[in-house]
């Protein structure tokens, strides 16, 4: 009923092609940007922006760049793992190197170089498709996890061989390090994050964007329109590499406090991967559903015996949480291979017609 | 200098002044390669039969391994007091467990999701890893285990033959492995090309529609392919873990195996065979002759490497066959 776009004339085609067309979606979106922004850190705990909402954006921000590659470029990569890797490992170099410089030139910075490292591990591209580039990612993925943990000039030679991250401050309050409030850190995050993916949205409904649709429609039909295949797929990698890039140094900087190079392995690829096919390819609202949905399930599969007073053991939740997810994924894909993205487009139309669906 | 002398130079020179450790690497090499190519050979059969990549096989060996010593366990407590007999049960039991979990992946996960894409089909064996991990935990305990090689009869110690002015020492259990892999090979080769089943299950392989319209079900044959990888899969578990102990660390082998795919290319059984001992030996001569230069665990990647460069010169890897695509 309040769904209607009866009424909404659009007389340009600046407004046909707007990101929102609809009235309602505007408000939509102006009131989810008001609960992030102003109702969540006035309400929520630390807990809760530490432990949810500060790793949500960050895993979401992971699975757009992911997203753009796989359901937009539709090229199969399981490296994400090391590309955030690489953003974390030269965001801790530069920041070091350069300790007065402002941290949040630093993290995009970062994104630059995890991005010049995907285009090197994107160059087989050109000659490999489907599965087989997907395990020669995987080439990628080890390569630099070996790198991560042989090489002590990444974490400045540190005893304990992980990044520690040092305190850097913003306008005079700490963003980073171990002084710096989840408050402050949430906020860094979500500035980013949002921005990020305004930037997205754009580019993927730009002609950069439809030119990776192409590719992945069919890269030969694309060849022949007249797109160079060789520039659209590295600059895919180069754009997914930067997200990845950039979330990975936001994962520690402004979320762990310190990591090893065990926090970027293969694991953490096939998670990216999972929020990036559960939440739908090829959207970019499926990457925070899908996010939201894999990373807060385990945590709430956690909590949810102990609040309920069942005396589980901690390594038998862990056990059933992995069958619980693994079912969860089966029947996902079953009922919607093309995710929760879909869904909500389908509730959408629902919506649209509701009460008189004809 | 001293850098290029170490590449180019000095590993030559180890190996011709040492020639039984050169013996010795390569036969470590060969019998990694054999255990390789058993995983890629799972990858493989499912893969041409039903065009999943399974990326389950790997827990799948674990999850076989666990249930025979689980198994064997559970029998020798209850009574079975001939450990031989126990285990031997415990065999043909796991073997039954191999074709229930192959008709219940039909049934789940398959069927439900015909003709969906390749990718989704990936990510619902990703979800069965994860169940088979779970399910494997809560069963068996997390715990490493012990496999029950001298209750199978699987022979032990070591031969040390003198050769070349040195020691070379090769397991027993490797040579049985190597054995048993090229019994197997052998047999499902037979069984591909003779048998009724096997000319079906070519036929599935070549086109699903043309296969289908002739009458051969879709079904029987996925049924009957995964439960082929998941016998394979049980003699790569057995195995590997007389080597070392039953634990879900294993499945990391599944990792190091897809290079031996993408090498001998996702169709070919042949092709995982021969691109199974190529990286199996490739891996061992490079972790043992130029290891020391980069520092060790090279071998987490340079398989994939390998792989990599003959993949950009055949992008269908070695036996694949070739892509035709038309726009």
């Amino acid at each position: 009923m309040l769904y209607r776009e009866s009424g909404q004339f659009k007389t340009t085609y600046a407004s046909d092609q707007a990101v929102f067309p609809i009235f309602q979606d505007k408000i939509g979106i102006a009131l989810i940007l008001v609960i992030a922004f102003v109702v969540i850190p006035y309400f929520g705990n630390d807990f809760f922006l530490n432990a949810v909402m500060i790793p949500f954006l960050i895993f979401s921000l992971a699975a757009i760049g992911l997203n753009l590659l796989i359901g937009y470029t539709g090229l199969l990569s399981l490296g994400t793992g090391a590309f955030m890797g690489v953003g974390a490992y030269a965001c801790y170099k530069l920041a070091t190197i350069f300790p007065g410089v402002n941290i949040l030139v630093w993290v995009v910075a970062s994104g630059f170089v995890a991005a010049l490292v995907g285009v090197f591990f994107g160059l087989p591209s050109l000659r490999i498709k489907g599965f087989y580039l997907a395990i020669a990612t995987l080439a990628a993925q080890f390569f630099l996890q070996w790198c991560f943990i042989r090489i002590p000039w990444l974490v400045n030679y540190n005893i304990s061989n992980a990044i520690e991250v040092p305190t850097r401050t913003l306008y005079g309050v700490a963003v980073t390090g171990p002084t710096a409030t989840p408050f402050a850190r949430y906020f860094v995050v979500l500035v980013i994050v949002v921005a990020m993916t305004w930037l997205a949205s754009n580019l993927v409904r730009g002609r950069i964007g439809r030119m990776w649709m192409a590719v992945r429609d069919m890269d030969i039909a694309a060849e022949l329109m007249g797109i160079r295949l060789l520039s659209t797929k590295l600059l895919a990698f180069a754009v997914s590499s930067f997200y990845c890039g950039v979330s990975g140094a936001l994962l520690v900087f402004l979320w762990y406090g310190s990591a090893e190079a065990e926090v970027f392995n293969i694991n953490q690829s096939f998670f990216i991967l999972f929020m990036v096919i559960i939440g739908g390819l090829g959207s970019l609202l499926g990457s925070f559903l899908g996010a939201a949905l894999i990373y807060i399930l385990p945590i709430v599969l956690r909590y949810v015996p102990s609040e309920l007073g069942m005396p589980v053991h901690a390594a038998t939740v862990e056990h059933l949480s992995f069958i619980i997810v693994g079912g969860l994924i089966i029947f996902f894909l079953i009922v919607e291979p093309n995710g929760l993205a879909r869904l909500w487009a389908i509730a959408k139309q629902k919506l649209r017609v509701w009460p008189f669906p004809y | 200098m001293d850098l290029l002398y170490n590449i180019f130079i000095n590993p030559f020179v180890q190996m011709v002044a040492a020639p039984d450790l050169l013996v010795q690497t390569l036969w470590e090499g060969l019998v990694g390669g054999v255990l390789y190519a058993l995983i890629a050979l799972g990858f493989v059969l499912i893969f041409k039969a039903s065009g999943v990549f399974n990326f389950a096989q790997g827990i799948m060996v674990v999850f076989g391994a666990l249930t025979l010593v689980g198994l064997y366990t559970i029998l020798t407590r209850i009574g079975l007091t001939n450990v031989h007999a126990a285990a031997f049960a415990a065999l043909a039991l796991t073997i039954g467990v191999m074709f229930l979990l192959a008709v219940t992946v039909e049934r789940m996960v398959l069927r439900p999701l015909v003709n969906q894409p390749d990718i989704i089909l990936f990510m619902a064996t990703f979800g069965l890893t994860y169940l088979l991990i779970g399910f494997g935990e809560v069963i068996f305990g997390g715990e490493p285990k012990i496999m029950i090689t001298e209750a199978l009869y699987l022979p032990k110690g070591s031969y040390d033959i003198k050769m070349l002015g040195g020691f070379v020492s090769l397991q027993k259990i490797d040579i049985a492995a190597a054995i048993i892999a090229s019994v197997m090979v052998a047999g499902l080769a037979v069984f591909f090309s003779v048998t009724r089943i096997g000319r079906a299950l070519r036929a599935v392989a070549d086109s699903h529609k043309a296969a289908l319209s002739v009458g051969i079900s879709l079904e029987q044959i996925w049924v009957i392919v995964w439960f082929a990888s998941g016998l394979v899969a049980l003699v790569t578990g057995i195995m590997w873990a007389a080597r070392s102990d039953v634990s879900f660390a294993l499945q990391i082998i599944a990792l190091r195996a897809l290079p031996v795919l993408i090498l001998g290319g996702f169709t070919s059984i042949p092709g995982a065979i021969v691109g199974g001992l190529i990286i199996g030996i490739g891996e061992k001569l490079g972790e043992f002759y130029w290891g020391p230069l980069l520092g060790s665990g090279i071998e987490s990647w340079l398989a994939y490497f390998i792989a990599l460069v003959f993949l950009l010169f055949r992008p269908q890897g070695l036996f694949g066959e070739k892509i035709i695509e038309r726009v």
